[in-house]
């Protein structure tokens, strides 16, 4: 089987189609952006988008995403390494803090304005209700996620 | 340069919104070895043996240690050296760590701790803080003697005369219970065995120099043969204190031991059962007022379950016991404070420290004496809150900083539009299915450490010969934006521009000891470290150039990267003058270091200047609750608190929220639900965290009057605003339903929701 990871198409092995989505990320790309915060699906810092829909990668095999196009956190800024604008909300928001949490928050945040690019507050929070941040009582990544908004509109 | 003043620059956000930036549990290191804990089942035990061999003889296990292995001590802590690196005599709580098996892969090391064969006889458990003061209870620390980890007290007045002035007594008992940090990132080490014969210790925890006191005890080696490199850490809150060393010791064991790298990454749920919480508090609280709302007297005995082991519960309390009577000047008061062993889970340092159980308390029992007096609740706030001059409860005089109580009550006041919005209250009645009501709370609070400990913290300005600086301070980055707060302060005050700063990561081998990044101390101490040695280096720069600037070297200013003579008729380029330091023999590098000032305390009698100055806040929040379900829906909550100055406005307001959405946890859900001394809700899929549609939009207002204590002018922020966010709730929810919650997590039954009115 393949996958697509961040635009790059990858031969998957045997054993590497029976891991974690998210072991095969860390361990055998080293995409650590991904995180390991509860192993259960409770708290969303191991999110990545399969086919522009955020995923919980704790909780996938590799073979249940089989021929998919993933998104990590490593693959939303530029080659060059330009921020992509919703990355340039969460500085100018002050939405990051730890930041264990942002790379999740991102493409959570990421996969709702692709579907829907003028999103209300409400709509935000319900979109990144399945991710825990412990500090920032969400409000200023809710603001990130309005202030980059403007840009998926555009597009 | 960075727009810092409208955004939320930070020296690390690029690293962290890209998933560039490495945390502990992303490094990985040629052949490095991974361990893991091995727990037992028991609450209380006696420990007989642990049987090793048939997980040694494990596919890839390399070794199992146990204390046996350990060289240096098994015991050690910050206070009371009761914290074991393994369990030996005995097992105290269900979080203690037995042996740890070390093996070439994780996964195999799971595999072989499933092996681990450990033979103990169970003993009768303690359970509950307040039998652990009956002379009969059961010990857990049999060499203690009792189960009292320590007593606190204050005696002001005279107690008795204080009640039989009093017109209205009020006797009221509350309880709290047992929270999670819940750090997003769980516990992690990475350790390695340098060829210069230090042990390198990489690893998710708060307090890189408590870390390296625990991992030198347990490996027997001077301090100086331990470095402890700061990562960036996904979180802290007052949780990556003793037991993330602890987990940073065992792994620097086999890293010795076993002469090879070696990672231990924590499990939620290992990283639950075993790290300290937030103690549960049993208060017994009597005020006595008079008609016209003086508050004359207040008696109260608070009992706090320490757990298994000290960890920092005399602290803790000790903050309790200070400000027991909350921002209110009380004339008698007779306080009695017990930190006791149990054999439930650790407790230890929390964001807040002591303090959010105590606002609960005394912000609830204002609102309950208001009414029994007919007086509005602000109106006894207003006559009994601490002004400028007030003598506190443990005879401190608040004469050397603003005391901006009444500001911030005022500013939150006008800015949700409390008065107005009471009068809508339901009362536990209405027509709809939603009850509405409003409710606020205040608090000051000592900054720093107090008479805790030793409260002093070094920072390093090294400025390179391209003018380039590097910033090494004795606080760590939590996650909270400390680096980026002591980088804007040194722009500011040596006029130069941000981007020629560079943050050292911190070290304990080239900064001193500078004490733990706790008790909102890192922007006072360590941006006083920082401004004192940029006013060194400014006075060593311009004594040797103000002659060519025609001015006095006091007169020589640091402006837009310039040194600016008398009148500006001169300048030279701050660049210019470091390059030229250098040709003069001349480093320019300076050490500053903050002292804070003293303060003073008498335990028998606890009295004394606690806290050295103190902050002021504010907060309310709106909420309906349903009367079938009892569900609490927030609506509004607004948060005024004085910083003395502000220095980052975006991450200070991220201060604000995250700490708001703590206590709202704290207030409605958040509960281990610890039986028998086991946590039931072991993993975040039944521990309940406030997500986003928990919390409701946020404001923070933002107060500054100036401190002069601070060399900076600015004081704390990152407890204050999570302490008394579940008063403020409990209040709405009176508001709302007509019934008064003397405990938390707070349940609201469907019958709750309607008993209530007046």
């Amino acid at each position: 089987m393949k996958l697509t990871v961040n635009g790059i198409q990858r031969d998957i092995t045997r054993a590497q189609a029976e891991k974690r989505l998210i072991d095969y990320l860390r361990e055998d790309l080293d995409l650590t952006g991904a995180k390991i915060g509860c192993e259960v699906g409770a708290c969303g810092t191991c999110t990545v988008l399969v086919n522009d829909r955020p995923v919980k990668s704790c909780l996938k095999r590799v073979n249940e995403v089989a021929d998919a196009s993933i998104l990590t956190i490593e693959g939303l800024a530029a080659q060059d390494g330009t921020l992509h604008p919703l990355q340039q909300a969460f500085i100018d928001a002050g939405a990051v803090q730890c930041g264990f949490c942002t790379p999740g928050m991102i493409l959570v945040a990421h996969a709702l304005l692709l579907s829907n690019p003028a999103p209300t507050r409400a709509e935000i929070r319900r979109a990144i209700h399945g991710n825990l941040c412990r500090c920032t009582g969400y409000q200023q990544i809710i603001d990130a996620v309005e202030m980059a908004a403007s840009f998926y509109g555009k597009k | 340069m960075p727009d810092v003043k409208e955004k939320g620059w930070r020296n690390d956000a690029y690293a962290k919104v890209t998933g560039k930036a490495k945390y502990s549990d992303d490094l990985k290191f040629v052949n490095m070895l991974h361990a893991v804990p091995v727990y037992s089942d028991y609450v209380h035990a006696k420990l007989v043996q642990v049987h090793t061999a048939e997980a040694e003889a494990s596919p890839g296990v390399v070794k199992v240690l146990t204390s046996r292995d350990v060289p240096g001590s098994n015991h050690f802590g910050q206070i009371i050296r009761d914290f074991r690196i393994f369990a030996d005599d005995k097992i105290r709580y269900h979080g203690d760590v037995v042996a740890m098996v070390v093996a070439e892969t994780r996964a195999q090391a799971l595999q072989a701790a499933a092996r681990v064969r450990i033979e103990a006889e169970p003993l009768p458990a303690l359970l509950d803080a307040e039998e652990a003061l009956r002379p009969d209870a059961i010990l857990v620390h049999e060499n203690h003697g009792s189960n009292i980890i320590n007593t606190h007290h204050v005696r002001r007045g005279d107690i008795e005369k204080g009640f039989a002035v009093s017109e209205l007594i009020l006797e009221r008992v509350y309880e709290t219970q047992f929270i999670e940090h819940a750090y997003m990132e769980p516990e992690v080490s990475v350790c390695l065995p340098r060829p210069d014969g230090v042990m390198e210790v990489r690893g998710s925890m708060q307090h890189p120099f408590s870390t390296r006191r625990f991992v030198a005890t347990c490996l027997g080696v001077p301090l100086a043969a331990v470095e402890v490199v700061g990562m960036p850490l996904g979180g802290g809150f007052g949780g990556k204190d003793d037991t993330a060393a602890i987990v940073c010791a065992r792994t620097a064991l086999a890293a010795r031991l076993l002469n090879r790298p070696v990672k231990m990454a924590y499990s939620r749920e290992w990283s639950i059962r075993e790290s300290y919480k937030r103690h549960p508090y049993r208060v017994y609280y009597k005020m006595g007022l008079t008609r016209t709302g003086e508050i004359r007297a207040v008696q109260c005995k608070i009992i706090a379950d320490g757990g298994a082991y000290c960890s920092v519960t005399p602290w803790v309390t000790w903050r309790s016991t200070v400000q027991c009577c909350g921002p209110y000047a009380v004339e008698h008061v007779h306080c009695d404070t017990w930190g006791v062993y149990t054999n439930n889970v650790v407790t230890g340092a929390m964001r807040g420290f002591g303090s959010p159980q105590m606002n609960f308390v005394i912000e609830s029992i204002i609102e309950e004496a208001a009414a029994e007096l007919g007086l509005p609740a602000i109106e006894l706030r207003r006559r009994n809150m601490v002004r400028q001059g007030s003598v506190t409860i443990t005879g401190q005089k608040l004469d050397n900083h603003t005391v901006s109580m009444e500001q911030v009550l005022d500013t939150v006041f006008q800015e949700i539009g409390y008065e107005k919005k009471l009068g809508c209250c339901s009362h536990g009645q209405g027509d709809g299915e939603e009850l509405y009501g409003i409710g606020l709370a205040m608090s000051y609070r000592g900054v720093s450490l107090g008479a805790e400990g030793v409260d002093f913290c070094a920072a390093i300005i090294n400025v390179q010969a391209d003018g380039s600086v590097i910033l090494d301070v004795g606080v760590h980055e939590n996650g909270q934006g400390s680096e980026t707060a002591m980088s804007l302060i040194l722009a500011q005050e040596l006029g130069i521009d941000l981007d020629v700063i560079h943050y050292k990561r911190s070290s304990t081998s080239t900064i001193p000891d500078s004490g733990t990044t706790v008790a909102s101390r890192g922007t006072i101490m360590g941006g006083g470290a920082v401004a004192l040695a940029a006013r060194e280096l400014k006075l060593k720069i311009a004594k040797l150039f103000a002659a060519e600037l025609d001015c006095a070297p006091e007169e020589v200013r640091f402006v837009a990267n310039q040194l600016i003579g008398k009148d500006e008729k001169k300048s030279l380029p701050f660049a210019e003058a470091i390059r030229r330091m250098f040709q003069m023999q001349q480093f320019p590098y300076a050490l500053g270091v903050y002292r804070a000032p003293q303060v003073t305390w008498d335990e028998e009698i606890g009295q004394g200047n606690a806290y050295f100055t103190w902050v002021y806040g504010c907060q309310a929040v709106e909420l309906t609750v349903n009367k079938t379900t009892g569900k609490v829906k927030l609506l509004n909550a607004v948060a005024c608190h004085d910083v003395g100055k502000a220095i980052n406005n975006t991450m200070l307001v991220g201060q604000f929220f995250g700490g708001m959405a703590m206590g709202t946890g704290y207030a409605l859900h958040e509960d281990l639900n610890v039986v028998d001394g086991k946590i039931s809700h072991g993993n975040l899929n039944r521990y309940h965290l406030p997500r986003a549609l928990d919390l409701p939009e946020m404001k923070a207002v933002v107060v500054e009057n100036y401190d002069a204590v601070s060399p900076t002018g600015a004081k704390s922020i990152g407890e204050p605003t999570n302490e008394i966010m579940a008063p403020a709730i409990a209040n709405a929810i009176f508001h709302a339903t007509g019934v008064r919650h003397y405990k938390l997590p707070i349940k609201i039954t469907a019958q709750d929701s309607t008993k209530g009115g007046r």
